[in-house]
């Protein structure tokens, strides 16, 4: 089983990683008894649509909280950096080949980690969408 | 950046007379062992000098031998070897009993007798990862006709009662028989089928006394590259007048029991290699490499909080470390190890590929999140104080930054 220079890039120095106090959602997903929890924590902001005038949901800031393997860290990094500046409906359109071709790859096995991280967004998401 | 190798459970590097003594057999003394002619006869004796120092190492015959490519091969030839020849000579419904511990070279031929209709006990273990000796009689059965324990773990270390099982086996065998012969002809019927009683020895060789006789022993398992020596080498002794059959047919090579060419630098290997475990040598070893252990576990106990050992350190070989870093997944502290040139094991699902943590450690009753925080340790006999001071050195920071990650 091999890593990229990537994830282990983003393994050893994580982006976003810590916590929003004033958080606007918060998901989690995972639990202990798998080895693997993911926390996710959303600060968003409505904003205008310079093309369209509609006004939309953007996360203006996020940050993780992760127990779990390399990979799973890594994925939780990418993964933020990603959303960053996206409407909540962009986010939810983000798919896990995405993170993987982020990182140049993941070993076969490790592929459920992402959808971990995945999932965890998701869940701030709909929570904020009630 | 000097690496440091913490996983002699997973593997040994060669010793160098090891080497040595493999060389002449891949490119001089090329023959084939089962050729008549000068060369074949040159790479024949090659065979059976380490057919001698592997008899001599176990107490037993050359004859009871067996080369295979390996403990995981030995220890299908061992178990579904038995099995097959016991049901050809018409046992109907045999039982086996194993431990819940056994590696999966054990544990998997197991299951898949089970599902062939043979019965299976898989025995359950202490905390310290022993089994229970009183279960183990308990689990006898009329039936029962072979038991498999190994005689050390290699995830924990801990020591299997491998000598009190083979008496115990030994004297029922003796009872049976004497029950037999006294009974009256009329109601005596067959001559009952003994026990018969495999090791899987892999992780114990470096450490332990092997002596077959000594242990009870009639079929044990071993490999090369585990004691400093070669890969894809290993041994089955296979005490004479054991029902066996063979899993893999050919050239009818050591008595029909395993065909196929002989892997003859390795053997040669792999013989020095048991030679090179004198009693002497042993001993030293395994006083350097405890003290080292003992270093390494006080280190890591005082300078991280929230650290269990799982290794019963007194009842297990001096070589094993392993510990449950509570918090943090096992995984991401081998990687971090790793990036630091630090090289060890751990029993986390993520490293795996499976969803279950170690097998061994939820034996031992550890909870599945304190079996994903788990790290073995595994030092050898080229491990040095240096490496176990940069090692309790580079470790804490790792975790702490782990655990500052983690939502829990």
């Amino acid at each position: 089983m091999l890593y990229s220079k990537k994830v282990l890039k983003h393994f050893q120095n994580p982006h976003n990683q810590g916590v929003i106090k004033d958080a606007d959602a918060v998901g989690e997903a995972g639990n202990l008894k798998c080895g693997d929890i993911m926390k996710i924590y959303l600060k968003i902001k409505k904003q205008e649509n310079k093309k369209t005038k509609k006004q939309e949901n953007v996360i203006k800031d996020i940050k993780f909280e992760t127990l779990g393997c390399a990979a799973a860290i890594a994925v939780s990094s990418a993964l933020t950096d990603m959303v960053k500046g996206m409407t909540l409906d962009e986010a939810m359109g983000l798919t896990k080949d995405k993170i993987v071709e982020e990182l140049d790859g993941l070993p076969p096995i490790k592929i459920h980690c992402s959808m971990l991280g995945l999932e965890a967004l998701r869940k701030a998401i709909s929570e904020y969408k009630g | 950046m000097n690496k440091i190798y913490l996983d002699y459970s997973a593997t040994t590097p060669m010793d160098k007379r090891v080497l040595s003594a493999m060389m002449p057999y891949f490119k001089d003394k090329f023959g084939n062992p089962s050729s008549i002619h000068g060369f074949g006869q040159e790479a024949i004796a090659g065979v059976d000098k380490a057919r001698e120092q592997v008899a001599e190492f176990l107490n037993c015959d050359p004859g009871e031998v067996i080369f295979t490519s390996g403990a995981t091969e030995a220890d299908n030839l061992a178990i579904k070897g038995v099995i097959k020849a016991l049901k050809s000579d018409g046992v109907k419904k045999p039982h086996i009993i194993t431990s819940s511990i056994e590696h999966p070279a054990v544990l998997e031929p197991c299951r898949e007798l089970e599902k062939e209709g043979v019965e299976v006990t898989y025995l359950p273990v202490n905390s310290s990862g022993v089994v229970d000796v009183d279960k183990f009689k308990e689990s006898i059965k009329e039936n029962t006709v072979l038991v498999s324990v190994m005689y050390v773990n290699s995830e924990v270390g801990s020591i299997q009662p491998i000598r009190e099982i083979g008496k115990i086996i030994n004297k029922l065998n003796e009872r049976k028989l004497k029950d037999w012969k006294n009974a009256k002809p009329a109601i005596r019927g067959d001559k009952p089928l003994p026990v018969y009683f495999h090791v899987d020895a892999t992780q114990a060789v470096n450490f332990l006394n092997c002596d077959v006789r000594r242990n009870y022993v009639d079929l044990l398992s071993m490999s090369g590259h585990k004691i400093y020596g070669p890969k894809g080498v290993g041994v089955l002794y296979v005490k004479s007048g054991t029902p066996i059959k063979p899993l893999q047919l050919g050239g009818r090579q050591e008595n029909n029991l395993r065909s196929g060419t002989y892997n003859v630098p390795g053997i040669a290997g792999l013989g020095r290699a048991v030679e090179l475990l004198d009693e002497k040598a042993v001993e030293n070893n395994n006083r350097k490499i405890a003290g080292l252990r003992d270093m390494l576990i006080s280190g890591i106990m005082e300078n991280i909080p929230d650290v269990v050992l799982n290794t019963d350190a007194k009842n297990a070989v001096p070589s094993h470390a392993n510990f449950s870093f509570l918090g943090v997944e096992g995984e991401s502290i081998l990687i971090s190890l790793d990036l630091e040139g630090i090289a060890v094991s751990t029993g986390s699902a993520c490293a795996s590929g499976k969803l279950d943590p170690s097998h061994v450690l939820l034996a031992m009753g550890i909870k599945p999140e304190a079996a994903h925080s788990s790290v073995r340790f595994s030092l050898g006999k080229t491990t040095t104080e240096r490496e176990i001071k940069k090692t309790v050195k580079v470790l804490p920071p790792i975790i702490k930054k782990l655990r500052e990650m983690s939502p829990m």
